[in-house]
């Protein structure tokens, strides 16, 4: 899961990497409210859990109550990459002498963590990497091993920071590493972490404190984090009960699968989905492409699914209105076929529903399946005997009923 | 021959009294694989069928010489069981369980490779050696024994391709289900060096999805490392950037990852690609015929 910048900045300021005042406000009136604690300038910042909002408009820097409401009106209520912006956040400014970039990642290949520091921060990473290799040093950290203070010493020597620079950014690095692990983060990125520029701001401005522990003692705070990326991996959180509250899910259909306990992602076609196995329904969806038609959803009800689970599923995507004829296909391995046709009776006449449907059913008692589904007589479902011949089907009902002329 | 697992592999199972464990471990067992123990703690002196419980992994292993591991224990206690059989000196552990956190992985693959021992998965179907041994949770009556490798990241999807290369009459040496997650143990390019020394194996099937770059490492090093054909199916063409499809390694990031990146990588690299799964056994014979 990912967090907001704010969320993640809150994180920071536990966790010791430093961070400037700031506050959330959900509307203008508040954020006028939250900006005379804080003080001009600042920057207002949209919440959004996607990248380019400052090429979006999304981010700007204001000097009055004047300027910030025409601001927070602006942004409060903007669509960026199709997702609202609800809130955002006030931030001091500070002086910059020079942006970084940093970040931890799990790299797949090398299956360790990465870590990857940049002297051009402010920018599009990826970029960097394109254009200027070699102002972005990547290393890898063992994961038995952690962080170590000589790979420390290397990358503040590679950026030529002066003596009391680089006890200051090893603290950064350490709490960066700290967090990374502590949080099972799969990403922590910030960019940039700025370098700020005359005397040092002290220590703990505004009301975000933090501990001695956190910060060394006696090492200047001549760094802050100005953003804050992170992402949470979702297999970590049955240790995290800090996110359980935070999940955020903006499709309703996404957040009623997750806590049925299936994989559920909306997409924007008029065929229903259901089958098992993750692999099995993305190559069902390219099939249902390739024969010309769209799915509405990639549904994956899991291993072993029962009749309760197939009710759920189906409830789910019946749930669309968008969607014409429901293709359901199951390869029994746990899973057996007679289960999931008679749960998939049951489930279709509890719904009511008059869609059509096309179920294939092979694996594990596939053939007493099939045998269940053709003799219940159930006007409008079809029983296909090959995933081809299903999504064509499917694919040729999709295409007959719309525009839709018949009810349900 | 086969790899990985044949008819003398002695596998043991850890948390053989679970539902998940009880019930695979029977279907293991009526498969013809050499279950030799099951390991709960606080379960020792116990039986699932005939098959003894050991309270821990050393001492299945010293009472019985088993030498592959399966696991089918909760999430949050994986880690610590494939720490357990490591120390034990298996030489294989298929590490079924799904939902395992990603820095438990690291942790667990570095540890591995300091001791040398293989892993397949975790949430992964398993690895079958048709007629020699089954071990994990692939239904056994879709195999039929043969000379055709299979090695795959996904689980149901590699029952249906297996289904139509049986259905086509071509059997299996092994298939190997690596498992979708992020960070997992013997990947594509291990297991086609496996494949490549296999003298029972004459071909090799490659099922591939969205996410990370494990098809273009495996386009690479067959361009450099095998003799053999090798057949790949891709699923995800269709699959949205950002969106995470199912497996937590399925996630489109950014430009890298894409199914179609990997076609072009494996078809640059002289690997055939099927467009459809009921294709893939015509392009196998086809690749066989041009040998």
């Amino acid at each position: 899961m990912d967090l907001f910048e704010y969320q993640g900045k809150q994180l920071f300021a536990l966790g010791g990497i430093p961070v400037t005042h700031s506050q959330l406000a959900k509307s203008p009136e508040a954020a006028v409210e939250a900006a005379a604690a804080i003080g001009y300038p600042l920057a207002v910042k949209a919440q959004v859990l996607t990248g380019g909002r400052g090429r979006a408009g999304g981010v700007k820097l204001v000097r009055d109550d004047r300027e910030l409401l025409g601001a927070a009106r602006a942004i409060i209520g903007m669509t960026i990459k199709g997702r609202r912006v609800d809130a955002v956040l006030l931030e001091k400014a500070v002086p910059i002498a020079h942006e970084y970039y940093l970040a931890l990642t799990l790299d797949r290949s090398a299956k360790r963590p990465l870590l990857m520091f940049s002297t051009k921060g402010g920018m599009d990473i990826e970029q960097v990497a394109r254009q200027d290799p070699d102002a972005l040093r990547k290393l890898h950290i063992d994961p038995l091993l952690g962080l170590q203070e000589y790979q420390i010493r290397e990358l503040a020597l590679w950026a030529g920071f002066a003596a009391d620079e680089q006890r200051a950014f090893a603290a950064v690095l350490r709490a960066a590493w700290r967090l990374y692990l502590d949080k099972d983060a799969t990403l922590l990125e910030i960019n940039p972490l700025v370098r700020v520029a005359g005397a040092p701001p002290p220590a703990a401005e505004g009301g975000r404190r933090r501990r001695a522990s956190d910060w060394p003692e006696g090492v200047p705070v001549l760094f802050v984090a100005l953003d804050a990326k992170l992402t949470i991996d979702n297999n970590a959180l049955f240790r995290h009960p800090e996110f359980k509250r935070l999940q955020g899910v903006d499709d309703i259909r996404e957040r009623r699968a997750r806590e049925a306990g299936f994989a559920y992602v909306s997409l924007d076609g008029d065929i229903g989905v259901l089958g098992n196995g993750a692999g099995l329904v993305m190559s069902l969806l390219d099939l249902i492409a390739a024969e010309g038609g769209k799915a509405a959803n990639f549904l994956d009800v899991g291993g072993g699914a029962r009749e309760a689970q197939i009710a759920a599923a189906l409830d789910i995507i019946l749930s669309d209105d968008r969607v014409e004829v429901l293709l359901v296909t199951i390869f029994g391995g746990i899973t057996r076929c007679d289960e999931v046709a008679r749960g998939l009776l049951i489930a279709l006449e509890h719904s009511g529903t008059r869609l059509p449907v096309v179920a294939r059913l092979t694996g594990t008692n596939a053939e007493e399946g099939q045998k269940i589904l053709a003799q219940a007589q159930v006007p409008n479902l079809h029983v296909a005997d090959s995933i081809v011949a299903a999504v064509r089907q499917a694919v040729d009902i999709a295409a007959a009923q719309s525009p839709r002329t018949v009810g349900r | 021959m086969a790899i990985l697992v044949d008819e003398a592999s002695k596998v043991l199972v850890q948390g053989a009294t679970g539902r998940e464990g009880a019930f695979h471990t029977a279907r293991m067992v009526s498969a013809g694989t050499n279950v030799v123990a099951g390991v709960s703690p606080g379960k020792g002196g116990q039986h699932v069928g005939e098959v003894p419980v050991f309270d821990t992994v050393a001492q299945a292993v010293a009472a019985t010489g088993a030498d592959v591991s399966v696991i089918f224990v909760p999430a949050p206690f994986a880690k610590d069981a494939i720490y357990e059989s490591a120390a034990a000196g298996v030489r294989l552990i298929v590490c079924i369980t799904e939902g395992i956190p990603v820095r438990d992985m690291t942790e667990a693959v570095a540890q591995l490779e300091r001791v040398g021992v293989q892993l397949i998965g975790p949430n992964c179907p398993g690895v079958t050696s048709p007629g020699k041994a089954n071990v994990g949770i692939m239904p056994d009556t879709i195999f039929t024994p043969g000379r055709i490798g299979l090695v795959s990241r996904s689980g149901t999807l590699t029952y249906q391709i297996v289904y139509e290369l049986t259905q086509a009459g071509l059997g299996q040496s092994t298939c190997v289900g690596m498992g979708g997650d992020p960070v997992h143990g013997l990947g594509f390019v291990e297991c086609l060096a496996l494949f490549e020394a296999d003298p029972e194996t004459d071909a090799v099937v490659l099922i591939g999805e969205i996410g990370g770059d494990d098809e273009e490492r495996a386009a690479e090093f067959y361009k450099r490392q095998m003799s053999k054909p090798v057949i790949a199916y891709l699923a995800g063409f269709t699959a949205p950037p950002g969106k995470q499809m199912g497996h937590a390694g399925a996630i489109i990031a950014g430009s890298a990852g894409t199914a179609t990146a990997k076609a072009e990588a494996l078809e640059a690299a002289g690997i055939p690609v099927a467009r459809q799964p009921a294709q893939t056994p015509d392009l196998v014979r086809a690749a066989l015929a041009a040998r």
